[in-house]
């Protein structure tokens, strides 16, 4: 009785086609939609750019090379991923990798425990140190990037107290926590099992996020906790079985980083951290949660190692690499602020 | 008819409540205190089968502090609550929701990057038939989306064609009329909106209204809290008024005017 506006309904689609008219906005809309196209556009041209200058790029042996190097950090990615997802950080995926590696490496070369139960033991400690900063995170309500910055330097320590910073070579270990180094040749490309590995973890991975609840369940505390609480959704438990998920794969990525290197060391991959970040956050996975996909993030590994092999490649130096990868990453960030403006 | 303090809930029913029916939703002198300070004095309340009910009163009347109590937001700290007869007591917005109460906040709690069907049932997905929904625990999304389309077709919604949609890209009208399917959707019983129009305009305000509508007409008895005179007016069959924690009066549009209800509320008149 009080309004005297027009009549109410489809007007409002209208409008939003009307704002939607120029041709940047519209391409932005489809960004918003499929976050991952804008990476695959930028390993598409960086593929083509690093094989016109240097026609070694895309010879098998140097494409089988940057899966090789992108294994490990893709593994860690994929935990990096889910934790982002949730609107969080995990600073300490490194270092639960190098605790994960160590224990399984250690205990196979100095007891006689079957190498079997070192892999499951390596998987225990993933699990205990995701578990650890998921109970931080969920029973003292701290924030994920605090949390993590604890135990990164905890995990730290106790590797190094636990091993006394020696290395354990690749001639002690038992052939089963080297496996992940193993070749196979698929089409003329060799992959290594760890390889293979990794993938196979990316198809678990979208499938649990895209097509379970739980996956749901994710994107949904991490795009708005409040209401992901008031819809019903146990917020605190879906947190810790993505801090669960996260230990486990960063576990796996112990076994392919044992492979990689034959070897297991407490001062390998120190950088992996802010690298797994960089391949979330290049793969267009947004760090303020909810909105992503980890095939996004497989993306991001792939430019990272692409660009690293192909500067290398182009003969430049390894500093020219890093300089490439932090300009990437600011790029990435500020594409992610452009496309969530598509939001109003 | 002046009830404004009673304390017994027989006595307190007014001559508009339609006592041949049995109510959804009762309220029996419900007590709740903060400290020193008394949120709600005995007050009660009928629902009856497909009505809507409006709830208002000046700030600090209690309005809000009724609504947590009756969604299981908070625990009254004496009084009773009946639903479909039987007592229940809620301790958690979850156990609220499980007897059938299901609740819009006025902070639409729907999740931005899901699409419309994913927040329909987010809380309750469906998982697919057989083994690839028990032992892979795949989701029925088609079959989400089929219902979900179905359920905003039944609530007359037409602007919303397309469940596939984000909710982000949707109006505030729509986002809400989303909130509100989701509540009246999964066999409800009652339906309790928070202030459902206050951060929209006029026209998507009128679209929520009608949802209001649709809804008393598939018989699910809808309690509405609004500061809005015009609309309780428009939508409401009667008007519970709080003044002060207490109940002041239960009229009707039909016989009150929207200046007498504004004179309850702020005591310048008794019913």
């Amino acid at each position: 009785m009080t309004d005297t506006a027009p009549k109410t309904g489809s007007l409002d689609l209208a409008e939003e086609f009307l704002d939607r008219t120029t041709p940047l906005t519209r391409i932005r809309g489809i960004l918003h939609r499929h976050p991952a196209i804008s990476p695959a556009l930028v390993l598409l041209v960086a593929v083509i750019v690093f094989g016109l200058l240097n026609d070694r790029f895309l010879r098998p042996e140097n494409l089988s090379l940057i899966s090789q190097q992108v294994a490990v950090v893709g593994t860690l990615a994929i935990a990096q991923t889910l934790v982002i997802l949730t609107a969080g950080i995990d600073l300490s995926v490194g270092a639960i990798m190098i605790l994960s590696a160590m224990v399984m490496a250690q205990t196979a070369a100095s007891t006689g425990v079957p190498p079997v139960l070192c892999l499951l033991l390596g998987l225990v400690v993933g699990l205990a140190a995701g578990g650890l900063n998921g109970l931080l995170v969920t029973r003292l309500k701290l924030p994920p990037f605090i949390v993590t910055l604890g135990t990164l330097s905890i995990f730290t320590a106790v590797t190094l107290l636990y091993t006394g910073g020696t290395t354990v070579r690749g001639s002690e270990i038992p052939p089963l926590l080297t496996f992940t180094g193993v070749t196979f040749s698929i089409g003329g490309i060799s992959l290594t099992a760890g390889v293979l590995i990794m993938v196979l973890l990316y198809l678990i991975m979208a499938y649990a996020l895209n097509r379970t609840a739980w996956g749901r369940h994710v994107y949904a505390v991490g795009d708005d906790k409040e209401a992901a609480r008031l819809a019903g959704i146990s917020v605190n438990r879906v947190l810790v079985s993505v801090y669960l998920a996260a230990g486990a794969i960063i576990a796996v990525a112990a076994w392919i980083q044992i492979g990689r290197t034959n070897a297991a060391s407490p001062n390998s991959g120190v950088d992996l951290n802010l690298d797994s970040i960089t391949a979330v956050v290049i793969g267009g996975t947004s760090l303020f949660g909810g909105r992503g996909a980890v095939w996004g993030t497989l993306l991001g590994a792939l430019i990272v190692g692409v660009f690293r092999n192909g500067l290398a490649l182009a003969g430049l130096d390894v500093l020219y690499q890093t300089l490439a990868v932090g300009v990437l990453i600011i790029v990435a960030v500020a594409l992610d602020q452009w496309i969530r403006k598509a939001r109003s | 008819m002046t009830a404004p303090a009673s304390r017994s809930a027989s006595a307190s029913a007014s001559a508009h409540d339609v006592d041949t029916r049995a109510p959804i939703l009762e309220a029996r002198r419900l007590v709740k205190t903060y400290g020193r300070v008394v949120g709600l004095d005995g007050v009660g309340l009928k629902l009856y089968p497909g009505e809507v009910l409006a709830i208002i009163g000046d700030n600090g009347a209690g309005k809000s502090t009724l609504v947590k109590c009756l969604t299981g937001a908070e625990v009254p700290d004496t009084g009773e609550l009946l639903l479909d007869g039987r007592p229940v007591s809620f301790k958690r917005p979850q156990d609220a929701r499980a007897a059938g109460i299901e609740t819009v906040y006025q902070t639409l709690a729907v999740s931005p990057a899901l699409d419309v069907a994913s927040n329909l049932f987010l809380g309750r997905e469906e998982r697919k038939r057989g083994i690839l929904g028990s032992v892979f625990r795949m989701l029925d999304t088609k079959g989400m989306r089929a219902k979900a389309g179905r359920e905003l077709a039944e609530l007359g919604i037409s602007t919303l064609q397309d469940v596939t949609v984000p909710v982000e890209n949707l109006s505030g009208g729509q986002r809400q009329a989303v909130a509100v399917a989701r509540a009246a959707a999964f066999g409800s019983k009652v339906v309790v909106l928070d202030e459902p129009t206050a951060a929209l305009g006029v026209r998507e305000s009128n679209q929520v209204l009608e949802l209001v509508k649709a809804l008393r007409e598939r018989g699910i008895p809808v309690i509405i809290i609004s500061h809005n005179m015009p609309q309780v007016f428009e939508v409401a069959d009667r008007i519970h008024i709080q003044r002060l924690g207490k109940r002041a009066a239960t009229i009707t549009p039909q016989s009150h005017s929207m200046t007498e209800a504004v004179a309850i509320m702020t005591g310048a008149q008794t019913a």
